[in-house]
């Protein structure tokens, strides 16, 4: 065997230069002079200081416009109405990380509430029993939404599509289209309420449920940024396909996260029950599409695997922000609706503007 | 190597997509301690093959053996529990997430006691530490920041990634498809060198290359796969590049085998 084809067990001439090779880490000369270039850096590292960076802007020219603005007071009803929003946005969050979408959080809320509110005050349950079970067919809801998108396979927006109408049609069912009135749930389950109360604080007013928002907030970043989960739940909506041969067990990770989905909505219900002080199955009928424009506002991907819980806060803060704002300065209603458009357009505008200069 | 059993052993795998046949009763050994190449022409189901010993394809029929004992891997992680390391010619590796947090996806070290345990904390330091370890192992300095997400690597150095995840965790069986398809001279030198480093530490490795000169310089067998199936076991002291080609195109039949219709 002395062909030319003979394998050769000598390492080529070329090859042997190698042990002469530069070893220490590349490093270069920094470019990052200029302004734009820093602040691009700067943003693309932190891509929550946008949000962020939009909200400070927006209270500050606001608070020109309409001196009213600014000061405590106008700042906590801002909180107070983006409550359950950012809850919403919370769990909508999670959902759209994995690169799903869910349309049929606002009726898991207005659903976990009513059957709250019936079993407190019109069959009479101790009220946090009630919060309790109410809690649960959330998350069971939820679980259902996982279940068909994991193991079904469906697309998550047709899925959530579906038990949108569902879960509104089992409301009216359930309800029988009444709704329960404050006084009642005063009288019999004032528990119901605790999240409406608030704590004062010179002008300002901090409700518990704006309190919990925050609380949870700092959780759920905590679960997704220090824990395996979190980055399993990443993995999955960046790319399926990998996350599955890196051996993450995609099935049971894409409905744990439905599930925890449903279990804030449920949570959620009660919290809305406190701001509102009645429950009714038409409430809340904007919150599906108001906690998606404050994810993708907050910087979120809609194609998953990229995005940050509290840019979700501060998306649905910068909304809240906008509306207040704009009826103070005595605009009309429907320029408020036109305003949110318009922020998440220019949010998903900034975030693709960041990724290109990132390739 | 008669008298020594297989590490790894599949017998009769067959696998459809449809009503395509990507593998129709292929046999596959791997004994402790070699290096064996498996080379085919395009399509011939090389990867099929892979996927179905590293649980990410489940064959329609057929057995896989680990150690004498037959296995029935749901997904690739059951796989990977045992032992199973592959690196897979798209990498597995998820764009957004940074170097330390993709070699340790699905298996992250927690921090010690309670911060671990209840909060269920992962120790980034440590995870990051041993990540920059085997990085620098496998010579690839040219990765600046191990905060780096994924994406903003060059393709190379994200197989580097992928091929140092594999070395670092494999235990039984090291399973590479094309592992320097995208790499540099330098890489792929040290992807070889790291070959013959997992081989000494005494954990077999399957090559998959189109790489000729690669398969003939580090395997001890070589598997040409052909039409679905195993055509021929050759050993590469005693056969040409040009033989094993002629081999896996059909242009030639081995001594001793009768082409399947």
């Amino acid at each position: 065997m002395s062909t030319q084809d003979t394998p050769t067990k000598v390492i080529s001439d070329y090859e042997a230069t190698l042990a002469k090779a530069d070893s220490t880490v590349a490093n270069f000369d920094r470019d990052d002079k200029s302004f734009i270039h820093i602040l691009r850096n700067f943003l693309r590292t932190y891509p929550t200081m946008i949000p962020a960076l939009v909200l400070v802007i927006s209270i500050a020219v606001f608070s020109i416009i309409a001196p009213r603005f600014f000061g405590m007071g106008a700042l906590s009803t801002v909180l107070k109405q983006v409550t359950v929003t950012g809850f919403i946005a919370l769990a909508q969050t999670l959902i759209i990380l994995t690169a799903g979408i869910d349309l049929s959080v606002g009726a898991i809320l207005v659903l976990s509430s009513l059957i709250m509110g019936n079993l407190a005050v019109v069959s009479g349950l101790p009220a946090l029993l009630a919060v309790g079970i109410g809690v649960f067919f959330g998350a069971l809801m939820g679980a259902l939404n996982g279940l068909l998108v994991a193991r079904i396979k469906l697309p998550p927006f047709i899925v959530t599509l579906g038990t949108l109408s569902i879960f509104s049609a089992l409301t009216l069912w359930y309800s029988k289209s009444e709704s329960i009135r404050n006084v009642d749930i005063e009288a019999k389950a004032p528990e119901l309420l605790w999240f409406g109360q608030s704590a004062n604080f010179g002008g300002a007013s901090l409700s518990l449920g704006g309190l919990t928002l925050f609380i949870l907030a700092a959780v759920l970043w905590y679960v997704l940024n220090h824990t395996a989960w979190g980055r399993h739940v990443h993995a999955i909506g960046d790319d399926p396909d990998a996350a599955m041969l890196s051996g993450i067990r995609v099935n049971s990770v894409l409905i744990s996260v439905y599930v925890v989905a449903g279990l804030i909505c449920g949570f959620a219900a009660w919290i809305a029950i406190g701001r509102v002080g009645s429950v009714s199955p038409i409430a809340f009928s904007t919150v599906n599409l108001a906690s998606i424009t404050a994810v993708v506002i907050g910087g979120t991907s809609l194609f998953g695997g990229r995005g940050s819980i509290i840019g979700s806060v501060l998306g649905a803060f910068i909304v809240g922000v906008f509306n207040t704002g704009l009826s103070l300065a005595g605009v009309d209603d429907y320029w408020q609706m036109f305003a949110a458009g318009t922020l998440v357009i220019i949010a998903v505008a900034l975030d693709q503007w960041l990724r290109r200069a990132s390739q | 190597m008669s008298a020594v059993k297989p590490i790894l052993q599949a017998k009769g795998l067959l696998k459809r997509y449809g009503t395509v046949v990507a593998m129709s009763g292929a046999d596959f050994e791997l004994y402790p301690g070699e290096i064996l190449g498996v080379i085919g022409d395009n399509g011939a189901g090389k990867s099929t093959l892979i996927k179905a010993l590293s649980g990410a394809v489940i064959p329609d029929h057929g057995t896989i053996e680990l150690d004498g004992r037959e296995v029935n891997f749901r997904g690739p992680e059951d796989a990977r529990n045992l032992g199973i390391e592959t690196v897979y010619q798209n990498l597995a590796l998820s764009p957004a997430l940074t170097i330390a947090d993709n070699m340790f996806l699905g298996r992250e070290w927690r921090k010690p006691g309670i911060l671990g345990s209840v909060f269920r904390q992962m120790d980034r330091p440590r995870m990051e530490k041993f990540a920059r370890d085997k990085l620098s192992e496998l010579g690839l300095t040219t990765i600046q920041n191990i905060h780096q997400a994924v994406e903003s690597l060059s393709g190379g150095q994200r197989q580097g990634v992928a091929v140092a995840r594999a070395a670092a965790f494999g235990s039984k069986v090291v399973i590479l498809d094309e592992p320097t398809a995208a790499l540099g001279v330098k890489e792929s030198r040290r992807v070889l060198e790291l070959i013959r480093d997992v081989r000494n530490r005494g954990i077999p490795i399957i090559l998959i290359s189109h790489n000729m000169p690669h398969v003939f310089e580090v395997c001890d067998r070589v598997h040409i796969h052909r039409l679905g199936r195993r055509l021929c076991v050759i050993d590469p002291k005693e056969h040409s590049m040009s033989d094993a080609v002629a081999y896996m195109t059909g242009a030639k039949l081995p001594e001793g085998v009768t082409e399947a219709a």
